[in-house]
């Protein structure tokens, strides 16, 4: 009886928390019309939340472009295909490292700081106190970084990509002798602008409304203690990390499938 | 804390970083360039067997790629492959009577259509049609000719 | 309903009834409560019987499972947000741990409420902050940041914040909790001063009974969620209740009893003693 007492209680608390979070994402959607009379607090975030980003993922973006250019030669050369190699990186960066790599270091730097930083407000009851003085926490404090998340992520993504499609260049044509116009060309021709890059970008506009949404919902919704905030920063990581993989799925099987 | 100006200027590069990213992907990486010359004119031909020709599939004339593929039907009355060509607007000069054979790039390469020349004093407009074509080399008609051809052979030295 | 005119002698705050339960606990099992205008009231009781809770039930952060809570003529509870918000710009809230935002100095803390709420300009914010600081005796600290302060001068601080509206009542949770002696020297002197010279209400939560009983005008006990006492300082400080007298004297043992409830010692320290003996269920 009892394990299936406290199976119960789990589904149910796992519903609640659903629900607080559903519950939460519409309150700072409420927020957005207020932003607008206050861009100070949203280039705040962005700086915070984009440009402290910027070094991660631009050494990230950089060697996982030039993996793939190693990578890619030492395996398309089995088949005389080395002139294909910038097809390879561009496509694999394009379409699936750059959104989800990036979203992945973005949920581990980024991500976590916020949850740490909205968990640590609420143990020191500073978002009880903004409630207080007739200010809600919720659009002053969560709603901007939502935004800057969900703005950063796509802008972080093509970054990576780019960047990773120069590294590839760099090993590839510098290094190891692919043919310049080849690498260029071919990519320009096999490259599609809608189905390759604009998918990238819906992909990382997707990834970074989850992950900052659960960012800030693990934040807001801590246990108030060092522990709890502790707790709630792994928990950002972790879920973020398994939602992008999730969504990256479903998102390749919608766009991609023939 | 950082300053709000310097954080202003940051941000700022932040984001033109990440737009002139998007910017390279779209021009160098993606094939926005051949996109951008959109209108051009259509022009179609009929084929007996299309083989692995697929929509945006190249149209060439002398290895130059003058146009894609905009479209595939069928004909339910001759059973003939229908295919819808777009040719870029620059190339206006091509003989009503030019031959659209369908080649294939490359060993296992995808599939493409050639245009070769020919003599006529009119050129294709929008809406022209090519009437001689040559459909795509299917492999196993190939061997079976080849095997029949070899057991005429035999059959004929007896 | 509007906000009562100011020298009304209805008592600001009426609680009436109050029921809290936190999962099977009750916290508040039927309390009654009167907050009179422009006096000092505390509220005291041992740790954990919610104090703070009642704090956050006055100001609209929580909802009572049962009974009403009346702040100037309106029910908390009742409010749209809106109202509500203008309600709790008449309240001014001192929390235990200041709670000043940590990214910006006390000069902005303080002017923080005044550019949310008001269109002052900026010359009239910062001489109305300064007057406030200068209220608190911080205002050479203006320019430092929170992580900066101690302790003491955090809640100095975040008091000056709380009255930068000049609010009708303040709250204050747990203020003497933790301070030193000076620092609590200045919160006792500033307390009574400032209720004087704003007409403040104030509300004190808190259990370090003798500095609250000495500056408190009406003292309520709180114990189990019931009120135990409740009346004039003198009075409530000379009561012949066991409760009233075990708190406010301090004593380790009376009705709060000093151990824990517990099967007899014997039983637990003697590994072969076979049967509890005769009295087992005494807990002196």
């Amino acid at each position: 009886m009892e394990p299936l007492a406290r199976l119960g209680r789990i589904g149910i608390a796992s519903l609640e928390r659903l629900g607080r979070g559903h519950l939460l994402l519409l309150h700072i959607f409420s927020g957005i019309t207020d932003l607008i009379t206050r861009p100070r607090l949203l280039i705040a975030q962005l700086h915070s939340v984009g440009v402290l980003s910027m070094l991660i993922i631009t050494v990230s973006g950089l060697f996982v472009g030039m993996v793939l250019g190693l990578q890619g030669f030492y395996i398309l050369s089995q088949f005389g295909a080395e002139e294909t190699l910038g097809v390879m990186v561009a496509a694999s960066l394009v379409r699936e490292l750059g959104p989800v790599v990036t979203a992945l270091l973005f949920a581990g730097r980024a991500g976590s700081a916020l949850t740490a930083e909205i968990g640590l407000m609420k143990a020191t009851e500073q978002l009880s106190g903004l409630e207080m003085m007739a200010v809600d926490p919720i659009k002053r404090i969560l709603t901007p970084r939502f935004m800057a998340g969900l703005l950063s992520m796509p802008l972080l993504a093509a970054i990576f990509s780019a960047i990773g499609v120069i590294g590839g260049h760099f090993v590839g044509v510098g290094l190891l002798g692919v043919d310049e116009g080849a690498y260029w060309s071919q990519m320009q021709a096999k490259i599609d602008l809608h189905e390759d890059i604009y998918n990238g970008v819906i992909k990382s506009i997707v990834f970074g409304f989850v992950c900052t949404w659960i960012a800030l919902f693990q934040g807001h919704d801590c246990v108030p203690t060092s522990e709890g905030v502790s707790r709630a920063t792994t928990r950002t990581v972790v879920h973020s990390a398994l939602a992008i993989l999730c969504l990256d799925f479903v998102l390749t099987a919608l766009m991609f499938g023939e | 804390m950082v300053q709000m100006r310097t954080m202003e200027v940051m941000v700022g590069a932040f984001m033109a970083a990440g737009f002139v990213a998007l910017f390279f992907l779209a021009m160098q990486v993606s094939n926005l360039s051949s996109l951008a010359g959109g209108d051009g004119y259509q022009v179609t031909a009929r084929f007996d067997n299309i083989g692995g020709l697929k929509v945006r599939s190249p149209v060439a004339m002398a290895g130059v790629r003058i146009g894609r593929v905009a479209g595939i039907s069928f004909d339910n009355t001759t059973y003939e492959a229908i295919v819808t060509m777009q040719i870029d607007s620059s190339y206006n000069t091509i003989p009503d009577d030019t031959f659209a054979k369908i080649y294939t790039a490359g060993l296992l390469g995808e599939q493409y259509i050639g245009l070769d020349p020919g003599g006529s004093e009119e050129y294709l407009t929008d809406g022209g049609k090519i009437s001689l074509t040559q459909s795509a080399l299917v492999l196993e008609e190939i061997i079976g000719q080849f095997l029949f051809s070899k057991a005429e052979e035999g059959g004929g030295d007896e | 309903m509007s906000p009562q005119p100011d020298d009304s002698n209805e008592p600001l705050v009426k609680i009436r009834g109050l029921r809290f339960y936190r999962g099977e606990r009750a916290i508040f099992d039927g309390v009654d409560i009167d907050i009179p205008r422009r006096l000092i009231t505390a509220i005291m009781g041992p740790s954990g019987t919610g104090k703070t809770t009642l704090l956050k039930l006055i100001g609209g952060q929580l909802r009572p499972d049962a009974g009403t809570v009346h702040v100037d003529g309106q029910d908390v509870h009742k409010l749209n947000n809106k109202d509500l918000y203008r309600l709790r710009m008449r309240m001014g809230m001192l929390f235990q741990s200041g709670a000043l935002l940590t990214d910006i100095s006390v000069f902005e803390n303080v002017a923080y409420p005044l550019r949310e709420h008001t269109r002052l300009p900026e010359s009239i914010i910062r001489k109305l902050v300064l007057m406030k600081l200068e209220a608190v005796g911080l205002r050479g600290a203006r320019d430092l940041m929170p992580s900066e302060l101690s302790g003491g001068m955090a809640r100095r601080a975040a008091l000056a914040r709380a009255i930068v509206l000049d609010p009708k009542m303040i709250m204050y949770d747990e203020p003497f909790t933790g301070q030193d002696p000076i620092s609590m020297g200045v919160l006792v002197q500033l307390i009574p001063r400032l209720s004087k010279a704003s007409r403040l209400t104030s509300i004190v939560v808190s259990h370090d009974v003798a500095e609250t009983a000495g500056i408190a005008d009406i003292i309520y006990v709180i114990s189990n969620g019931k009120v135990i006492a409740g009346g004039p300082s003198e009075q409530v400080a000379n009561s012949d209740s066991p409760w009233v007298r075990q708190f406010m004297d301090g004593l380790a043992d009376g009705p709060v009893p000093f151990h824990f409830p517990a099967p007899p010692l014997e039983a637990d320290i003697l590994e072969n003693a076979t049967q509890p003996p005769a009295d087992a269920g005494a807990t002196l």
